[in-house]
């Protein structure tokens, strides 16, 4: 496909917010993962928690949006000039001539869930102040965000659980491609909520410690919050060698089974080879993988079976869960901006909290970080209802 | 490249499944005026290409999705193994959502696993794939009461980037009180549309969309705009009016505003 640029991205997630932070987190090894401290969850588990959310409402205006996924969206969109990025594109090619494309799993869940506590018993009516379409409505997200930023282009949220924004930059490519949008924010945000918490626990995927990806021993997710977003447009023919591109996507579905991967990771192969050849590359010029590395026992080995079956173990790859916890529907955009920052510092993120890496995963695991020149990153992202995704971006120059 | 331009795929089969709109044949004649509607609620197929015991237990929107998308490509004549797909709805299973936020809220917080992936989006593309085998690029996607409009628009613009086909399956169902007094959603409905990029010897009108503004199209008979303006799924029904009546035309779907999607029909 025509290379995309990827002119600005920014992050918030539980090791802070804007790319400053993160950088720091990946080349320092440092997680923002904590106990958790939720009240009766009754669930020894880990978390990615971004701090503040309860106490930052969303003004006046925008009342009818305040829930927690909007709030960390509109923190998300505050960091790295993130917003004014935007904006200028809005003046550039007009509002109607930019698109959202955003990711999210859960939305705004968690109010629906607290105002059912609420209810009195006997099938009382929700209390009032609930609003379904600014908060539950899995639309929620991308319509506080148009709102937000006064767009007028398309726009849709795409709900595929854990690969929901990684295929939402694949969405958002097709837009530009097609002609309909010049520019596109594009990304995901998923919140904390007692349907992800309990859901995964009660699968058993909630791990007591601080999950650790790839690991021999691992145990489990530890669930995190994001915000990420990137801006999208077409290349111009004078862009620096800095500049990073989106150069392609694969998608594909497992077709095997709603809550555990393929086996073999055969779906999550199609994702990888599917990338690989819309971006015109192959196995060998990849430098660096962002890994799915979820650290539940059946992701992992069905990644990497996935991974060493297309590259051996030839390719530097590593999962930076340890550090951000598992963001779910905003985990794709969330390593998307990770492997650029890879791509940006010529930096190998390490795999923190990861102690040995499994030995019946033959790739090539990285637990350390380290500087090396990159010039094309493949980042995966995969979720329940065997939805696969695999991005790759590179360099300009 | 301006902003008026359109995209263009061929329509080589049709799934509905709506109130008093049991299939595409039925709701064919009544969108034609030929018949009178007949309002009644949606009757859901069990689908029978999942295996028995994923059967039983198949959601109102696991089913409504099912039977609209594999009666479009049924009349299309497609395997639906080889084809991509494009999920749109409004929300995924409300009677699932309900049942999960009062075990939230209960004193025992625990809930099943079944239950927790249903509560996805994406939990009828995750079906579709496994009784269809499908292995190819499946979306969901959401857009309130544009949903339709979205998906039609993703399946378009799918079509420009692979030139392969896709089926765009776009449902959406109810949910109970107490949620229903505030998203009411009458009842189940579903349109399946298998399209193609070139014409084929099923296709039965070519489809040209283009991004514009102004109001919706309406339907003429009150019934049926009510389910149009009820369900988001059937916000796509005056593109299935213009399709059923044989001679196709120019019209409008609800999109966000101030877009709206625009639709010239013509028939093959």
């Amino acid at each position: 496909m025509t290379p995309l640029h990827l002119a600005h991205h920014t992050v918030s997630c539980c090791a802070g917010d804007g790319l400053a932070a993160l950088r720091a987190a990946l080349r320092n090894g440092t997680s923002g993962l904590r106990p958790h401290r939720i009240e009766g969850l009754g669930i020894d588990t880990w978390i990615g928690e971004v701090p503040g959310l309860d106490d930052a409402a969303l003004p006046a205006s925008m009342a009818g949006f305040d829930c927690r996924n909007n709030r960390l969206a509109r923190r998300g969109l505050a960091a790295d000039g993130f917003e004014d990025a935007i904006r200028s594109r809005i003046a550039r090619h007009g509002a109607r001539r930019v698109g959202i494309v955003l990711g999210t799993s859960t939305s705004g869940i968690l109010s629906t869930e607290l105002a059912y506590r609420q209810r009195p018993p006997e099938d009382g009516p929700l209390p009032a102040g609930l609003n379904y379409p600014g908060s539950h409505s899995t639309y929620s997200l991308a319509d506080f965000v148009r709102s937000w930023l006064a767009i007028e282009g398309p726009a849709c949220v795409v709900s595929t659980a854990c690969s929901s924004s990684a295929k939402a930059y694949a969405a958002a490519a097709r837009l530009i491609h097609a002609g309909l949008i010049d520019a596109a924010l594009v990304g995901g945000v998923d919140s904390l909520c007692f349907t992800t918490l309990h859901g995964f626990a009660s699968l058993e995927l909630t791990s007591p410690e601080p999950c650790r990806p790839y690991d021999a021993a691992r145990s489990g997710i530890s669930i995190g919050e994001a915000a990420a977003f990137g801006l999208l447009e077409r290349a111009s023919d004078s862009l620096d060698a800095d500049a990073l591109l989106l150069l392609g996507y694969g998608e594909s579905s497992d077709a095997y089974h709603m809550s555990s991967p393929h086996p073999e990771g055969l779906g999550a192969r199609l994702a990888m080879e599917g990338a690989l050849a819309l971006a015109g590359l192959s196995p060998a010029d990849i430098d660096y993988i962002n890994l799915h590395g979820t650290a539940t026992h059946n992701n992992d080995a069905a990644e990497g079976c996935a991974v060493a079956g297309l590259f051996g173990n030839r390719v530097a790859a590593s999962s930076t869960k340890g550090i951000t916890g598992h963001t779910l529907g905003a985990a794709g955009a969330l390593e998307i901006s990770v492997s650029a920052v890879a791509l940006t510092d010529g930096l190998v993120p390490g795999s923190v909290h990861t102690r040995s890496p499994d030995p019946g995963i033959p790739i090539d695991y990285v637990l350390t970080s380290r500087n090396a020149p990159l010039r094309h990153v493949m980042s995966n992202s995969f979720g329940f209802g065997g939805s696969n995704c695999s991005v790759i971006i590179g360099r300009a120059g | 490249m301006s902003a008026d331009m359109s995209l263009s795929a061929w329509i080589d089969g049709v799934g509905l499944l709506a109130p008093g709109l049991p299939d595409w044949a039925h709701g064919q004649a009544v969108l034609a005026g030929r018949e009178a509607h007949v309002p009644a609620p949606s009757v859901l197929p069990a689908p029978l290409v999942l295996p028995p015991n994923e059967r039983r237990r198949a959601s109102r929107v696991v089913r409504v999705a099912l039977a609209s998308g594999l009666a479009a490509l049924e009349q299309a004549g497609v395997d639906p193994s080889g084809v991509a797909a494009v999920f749109a709805a409004s929300t995924a299973d409300g009677h699932n959502c309900h049942a999960l936020c009062e075990t939230l809220a209960s004193s025992d917080q625990r809930v099943s696993p079944t239950r927790f992936h249903n509560s996805l989006h994406n939990t009828p593309a995750g079906y579709w794939s496994i009784a269809t085998g499908a292995m190819a690029a499946s979306q969901s996607l959401a857009a309130y009461d544009a949903s339709f409009a979205a998906g039609l628009l993703e399946a378009l613009v799918q079509i420009h980037a692979t030139a392969a086909p896709c089926v765009l399956i776009a449902y959406d169902a109810e949910y109970p009180e107490p949620i229903a007094s505030l998203r009411p959603i009458p009842d189940a409905a579903g349109i399946g549309l298998a399209l193609s990029p070139q014409a084929g010897p099923r296709s039965v009108a070519r489809l040209d969309i283009r991004l514009g503004d102004g109001p919706a199209s309406m339907l003429d008979t009150p019934s049926l705009e009510a389910l149009r303006t009820t369900i988001p799924a059937l916000r796509g029904l005056p593109l299935l009016q213009a399709l059923a009546s044989g001679q196709g035309g120019e019209l409008v779907v609800e999109y966000l505003a101030p877009l709206s999607l625009h639709v010239s029909l013509t028939p093959c």
